[in-house]
């Protein structure tokens, strides 16, 4: 029993040491998530199942790869910091500290890979 | 480093003791479609980096996302996205503090499941087109 009282006890940033970051990062992310899906579900769906030539063509201009790669980012890092939350609730200790550095790592790498095509494609 | 000590609490009542309802049921699909997302996002990567790549990649991870499994994958990946997508506004609702008396959150609810099927209808029939 530590002999906190509860005012010491929430002032600063709490227990995690980071205060509401993770909550307004989710907030901030998903009003743009909701901007940027409608757009990338449509252009993904549209160049599915064309051929190459055509889907290099729809990836090349700039509007698209800059939405794509935006999209990417954004998404990408909403779902490591949701991923997180899951982990956190159903796992403890070490499994879950290298739990969350692998989707931390899995969502950077998926990021980069993206953006290594989009770039390939569009430069 | 000494080992991380589980200190033993008491648990709240758990999943067996709740009736499953609307707002426990449509919260528990938020966090399943969020996380199972990730394996269309792989699929699509994998598809833009074999498109960037060579014309044999590319009809390997084409061959890939348009066979019968891909159609399966990525018609629930859509059903997903617009399921989360709507649970996501609904949760942005929740965080201004609307909607949390039980007769709307049960509504919501209900917008978000149908939402979500017609949704994935309408961009499965205007893809068919397309």
């Amino acid at each position: 029993m530590r002999y906190l009282t509860d005012r010491k006890r929430a002032e600063g940033k709490g227990a995690s040491g980071t205060g509401t970051e993770h909550h307004w990062f989710m907030q901030v992310s998903a009003v743009g998530l909701a901007f940027l899906i409608p757009t990338f579900l449509f252009i993904v769906g549209s160049a599915l199942g064309q051929g190459r030539e055509a889907v290099l063509e729809t990836f090349a201009n700039p509007f698209v790869a800059i939405l794509t790669g935006l999209t990417l980012y954004v998404s990408m890092v909403h779902f490591n910091k949701g991923a997180q939350m899951m982990i956190e609730d159903y796992w403890s200790g070490s499994l879950r500290k290298g739990l969350i550095m692998f989707v931390i790592g899995l969502s950077y790498t998926i990021i980069a890979t993206g953006l290594f095509a989009l770039a390939k494609i569009a430069l | 480093m000494a080992e991380t000590k589980q200190v033993e609490r008491p648990l709240s009542p758990h999943l067996q003791v709740y009736r499953m309802r609307v707002p426990m049921l449509t919260s528990i699909l938020t966090r399943i479609t969020g996380n199972a997302l990730i394996v269309s996002t792989i699929l699509i990567v994998w598809w833009l980096l074999a498109a960037a790549t060579s014309e044999s990649y590319f009809n390997t991870a084409n061959a890939v996302l348009t066979s019968w499994f891909g159609d399966i994958v990525m018609t629930l990946s859509v059903l997903g996205l617009w399921y989360h997508y709507l649970a996501g506004l609904r949760h942005l609702l929740y965080d201004a503090g609307r909607g949390l008396d039980i007769e709307t959150a049960v509504k919501l609810g209900w917008a978000c499941l149908i939402g979500s099927v017609v949704l994935t209808v309408l961009t499965v029939i205007i893809f068919q087109i397309v």
